[in-house]
């Protein structure tokens, strides 16, 4: 008889019960609305302190106060300045005995505070019906004033089920003439410049401000890290500043006339290539960075460059921008950039990229050059260059397909807690399908239901979403052990099935023999073991080449059996990637399942 | 375990021995020795109802020594207890023969185990490891990614997955990091006392056992100054003994799994060479790179392995059979029998070295991933599995042992 490790006993369970699973940020909370018992006094002193900051002129109902305070953490100062600035007549505005806001918190609070939109959806989480007519999308004093109306007229116990509004969401969509919009992820080796180049392009493009940036500047000048100052603008936990390395993909968007733009900032670093997939499973095209430099490009060569790029294509990703990136540091050399070219376009297409579907474009992400502005004349020696800048490459790329009619499939690549009225939220892609406020939907593995009381579209409340673009949703009835990174939400009428083994055919990129493996999928890293090799393939005609093999050999084409450690949602068509020991051992395709 | 008498012939092996486990480890040595149709005896409490004269019933628990023959045990590796059920077989005063009943093999407690086919080679070789006592390092190794980690206990034989724990970290997210540092020290706060809990300090003297924290990135180093400040700031006394008993290596995830790479860092070898679980790691690093070379001498899957055994390629010269002591568990005794002979041809006829790796430690685990026994050869050959019928050999592999 096989010894029982402690866990199997409850194998049928979703999560054995012997395990440590701390959900405190949420479990702990007494109640349902997501606070501690902390919390709750903090709210509860900061809405006296925030009114008699405001002074007795101005009245607003609790409920937003709080919302405020949640937003700034409590800072009493913040939420008044924030508040005062959306709701009070400007003419009373200069109450007394209140700390000096800075212009820099004003900043802040002008864009990270709780928009008019959230204020509105939350009325209308709340139950109350919006007054007919009320766009979603209206700014300024009439969405504040039906904001405040709506507000004042909450009950603050009650919360009944949200309504779903029926909308035919591809029709809306149609409708909508939502503008173009791509996602892509900048991937490179470790160093390479990836987030300088996003800083730079961010605060080029005035989404940051000068302030900002400043303020960036002389933080990494004190701990002497001041050549990270852009890079900053993506890296932004204590961690990443002071070892000057990304660890996790960080979000942001910009636009051009064409497109609006979501930026998937992966680290580079070998250890965090889990992250780095999590990001590009979410991306339409990427953009792969280079450094130019002498001998940074060949040991990126060995590193992650190439790494990056065989993942990338194997989740699908068919278009590249290699950003040629610090052409600073090799005097903007013609031969360099020809040099790295030619290699790159060689690999590419050996790791079968097709050739137009490349795009190389030589900058600087440090310097800003050819990132939206071509540089000043003769930067290029006898300006050999007259090719587009790194923004016009990226508004070249072709809209990315969408599987709208398909059944709704989102992978979680974050649970959190998106505020006071929103204890759990979540994050991630729409790979396929539909939603819109008011839906159910189904959380995988669990298989536990949840409603959809708001959905985010780049921080702006929004009625619906469809496949593409990356949303946060706001979700109810659910209790969030049910929810992990990884796992899938899908549409009850149409599930995605858990399962414990498949068959799949893979590009070896390491030998492969039956091992123990990590699967990745989306955030999805679940332990597994290939338990058997079926046979290699023919790369070219897909035919048997050999029944059993005993090892599949790095580059070559073959199907495995492989069994998770637990039940996994994963479906036929689902692309995986495998890794074991720190290296990607094979990337494939979900064939079967047993 | 101690070794308290021991009766048996060299000749047949026929006899028995009798035994006192005495550390929870001795446990995993049981069930490994005791098979289906053994005999053990040992002491049992049971429920006896007695009438006395006047006709009342009374039921009291008392000791008896009880014999089974063994039909199937259960182990619990978490808890390290083992329940051996059988057939009463010899009568008892208390207990029909042939009635069924379970023992629960208890530390401190004598048993005594005959053989039914007699004690075989690997038998006598298990037997003799599992009385060694000379004393065996032992190290808590907590693999840890954001959000997750497996705190386990290595000891000589095994690895025993003392608790997974989970923690929810938000990730990074545009304005605002506060969720993800929250998380990340809840995430701290979650795994040192879980890890306390079982270490338990307050029951060891220093130098404490090794506390081995690996993880991807700079995780485990975080944790490690963590558990410093923590140390510090309470002035925990014991927890500032165990600062220089923590080693840092690194992993590539939180997945029990990564314990592979960890034990195979420079720094862990260092403190654990010596130990059985470093050597079969070695081994089967050594495996997989003649394996990767794909040059025909590096074999896997039961069939294989008794062909090249049977083509006197693993024999003297180099020639390892490395073998999972799952496959000696089986419950089926010509099963067993098939096993323990290639064990005999490889170490006694060809002269090869034979290894039997715990199928509780990483390497016993890869090794199951291959069917549980693999071999080095000493020529290459080609072509083992060309004759191999449908869901031959590798399909073994996958059997749950
Ligand atoms: N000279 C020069 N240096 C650059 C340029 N771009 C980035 N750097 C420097 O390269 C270093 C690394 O930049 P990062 O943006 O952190 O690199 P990264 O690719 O994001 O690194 P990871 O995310 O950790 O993989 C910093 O010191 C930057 O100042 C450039 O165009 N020219
Ligand atoms: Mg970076």
């Amino acid at each position: 008889m096989p010894p029982r490790a402690g866990h199997s006993r409850v194998k049928a369970l979703d999560y054995d019960d012997d395990d440590v699973y701390s959900d405190d940020d949420y479990l702990d909370e007494g109640d349902g609305d997501g606070m501690t018992d902390e919390d709750k006094e903090q709210l509860r002193l900061g809405t006296i302190n925030v009114k008699s900051a405001l002074g007795p002129s101005i009245s607003i109902p609790d409920t937003e106060i709080q919302e405020a305070l949640w937003h700034y953490y409590f800072d009493v100062a913040k939420a008044a300045s924030y508040l005062k600035n959306k709701l009070a007549p400007k003419p009373v505005a200069q109450t007394k005995k209140q700390k000096p806001i800075s212009r820099f918190d004003l900043a802040a609070a002008s864009t990270s505070g709780p928009s008019p939109d959230d204020i509105v959806l939350n009325a209308q989480a709340k139950g109350t019906k919006p007054k007919k007519g009320t766009s979603k999308h209206a700014t300024g004093d009439k969405a504040t004033n039906d904001v405040t109306n709506s507000v004042s007229a909450l009950s603050v116990e009650e919360a009944p089920r949200v309504k779903s509004k029926n909308l035919d969401v591809l029709k809306e969509f149609e409708k909508s003439d939502m503008k173009r919009m791509a996602n892509f992820v900048v991937i490179g080796h470790v160093d390479h410049g990836k987030s300088t180049l996003m800083g730079r392009l961010l605060y080029d493009l005035k989404v940051i401000d000068q302030r900002s940036v400043d303020k960036l500047r002389k933080e990494a000048e004190t701990i002497g890290k001041s050549s990270f100052a852009l890079a900053w603008v993506m890296d932004q936990t204590s961690e990443e500043r002071s070892r000057g390395v990304t660890v996790d993909i960080a979000t942001n968007y910009f636009e051009t006339e064409k497109t609006k733009f979501t930026i998937l900032d992966a680290p580079g670093h070998r250890d965090f290539i889990p992250n780095m997939i999590a990001g590009a499973s979410q991306a339409d095209f990427a953009v792969l960075v280079i450094d130019a430099g002498i001998n940074s490009f060949e040991s990126g060569l060995k590193g992650q460059t190439k790494e990056h790029a065989m993942l990338v294509r194997s989740m699908g990703v068919q278009r590249l921008v290699v950003a040629v990136n610090k052409m600073d540091t090799v005097q903007w050399s013609k031969e360099r950039f020809d040099e790295i070219s030619q290699q790159m376009t060689a690999f590419l297409v050996s790791a079968s990229f097709a050739a137009k579907n490349l795009t190389f474009i030589p900058c600087a992400g440090l310097t800003g050059d050819n990132i939206i502005r071509p540089p000043p004349a003769n930067t290029f020696p006898d300006d050999w260059y007259t090719g587009p800048t790194l923004i016009e490459a990226l508004d070249a790329s072709e809209p990315a397909k969408r599987a709208l009619t398909l059944p709704l499939r989102l992978t979680v690549s974050d649970v959190f807690r998106g505020g006071i009225m929103h204890p759990l939220s979540i994050s991630g892609r729409l790979d396929a399908g539909s939603l819109q406020v008011g839906d159910t939907v189904l959380a995988m593995p669990a298989g536990e239901p949840a409603t959809i009381k708001g959905i985010e579209s780049e921080s702006e409340s929004v009625d619906w979403a469809v496949a593409g673009q990356i949303v946060t949703l706001h979700l109810a009835d659910i209790d969030p052990v049910h929810l992990r990174l990884g796992d899938i939400i899908c549409t009850p009428a149409n599930p995605i099935q858990n399962i414990k083994r498949f068959t799949a055919k893979i590009l070896a990129f390491e030998d492969v023999f039956p091992m123990s493996i990590d699967v990745f999928r989306g955030r999805m890293n679940a332990p597994a073991k290939v338990v058997r090799l079926l046979s290699t393939l023919n790369k070219a005609s897909g035919a048997v080449e050999k029944k059993k093999p005993r090892i599949v050999a790095p580059g070559a084409l073959a199907k495995v059996v492989v069994e998770l450690e637990r039940e996994m949602p994963l479906e036929v068509g689902t692309r995986v990637v495998l890794r074991a020991g720190g290296d990607t051992v094979a990337a494939g395709l979900l064939e079967s399942v047993e | 375990m101690r070794l308290l008498k021991q009766q048996i012939d060299k000749k047949d092996g026929s006899g028995f021995a009798v035994l006192l486990p005495e550390e929870p480890e001795d446990m995993w040595h049981a069930y490994n020795l005791i098979q289906p149709n053994d005999l053990l005896r040992a002491r049992a409490m049971r429920r006896i109802t007695k009438e006395s004269e006047s006709g009342s019933v009374t039921s009291v628990r008392v000791p008896i020594d009880l014999t089974i023959m063994v039909s199937s045990t259960d182990f619990d590796v978490g808890s390290g207890q083992l329940h051996v059920a059988g057939k009463v077989s010899a009568e008892n005063e208390h207990v029909k023969l042939g009635s069924f009943h379970t023992l629960d093999l208890e530390l401190q407690r004598k048993f005594t185990l005959e053989k039914a086919e007699g004690w075989d080679s690997v038998a006598v070789e298990m037997l003799k490891e599992a009385v060694d006592t000379s004393k065996r390092a032992q190290v808590y190794a907590v693999v840890m990614q954001e959000g997750l980690a497996n705190v386990c206990l290595i000891t000589e034989h095994q690895t025993i997955l003392r608790q997974k724990v989970e923690v929810a970290i938000p990730r990074k997210r545009k304005g605002g990091i506060d969720g993800h540092d929250k998380g990340l020290d809840r995430f701290f706060t979650t795994l040192l006392r879980t890890l306390l809990n079982h270490i338990d300090l307050p029951s060891q003297t220093p130098p404490y056992t090794p506390v081995l924290l690996a993880s991807p990135g700079f995780l485990a180093s975080a944790f490690q100054t963590y558990i410093k400040t923590i140390a510090t700031a309470t002035t925990n006394k014991p927890l500032l003994a165990l600062l220089p008993s923590i080693l840092i290596a690194h992993s590539s995830s939180g997945h029990q799994h990564a314990l592979t790479e960890v034990l195979s860092s420079p720094a862990v070898l260092a403190k654990l060479a010596d130990t059985k679980y470093a050597r079969e790691t070695a081994l089967m690093d050594k495996f997989f790179e003649l394996l990767r070379k794909d040059d025909g001498r590096a074999w896997y899957g039961p069939k294989e392995v008794e062909q090249a055994v049977e083509k006197g390629a693993v024999g003297r010269g180099g020639g390892v059979l490395l073998i999972s002591n799952a496959l000696f568990r089986a419950q089926n005794v010509a099963e067993r029998k098939r096993w323990v002979s290639l064990v005999d041809r490889v170490r006694d006829v060809e002269g090869g070295e034979v290894r039997v790796l715990s199928s509780l430690h990483e390497s016993g685990k890869r090794l199951e991933s291959l069917g549980n026994v693999a071999a080095i050869l000493t020529f290459p050959l080609e072509d083992l599995d060309e004759d191999d019928e449908e869901d031959g050999a590798r399909a073994e592999g996958e059997m749950e042992f």
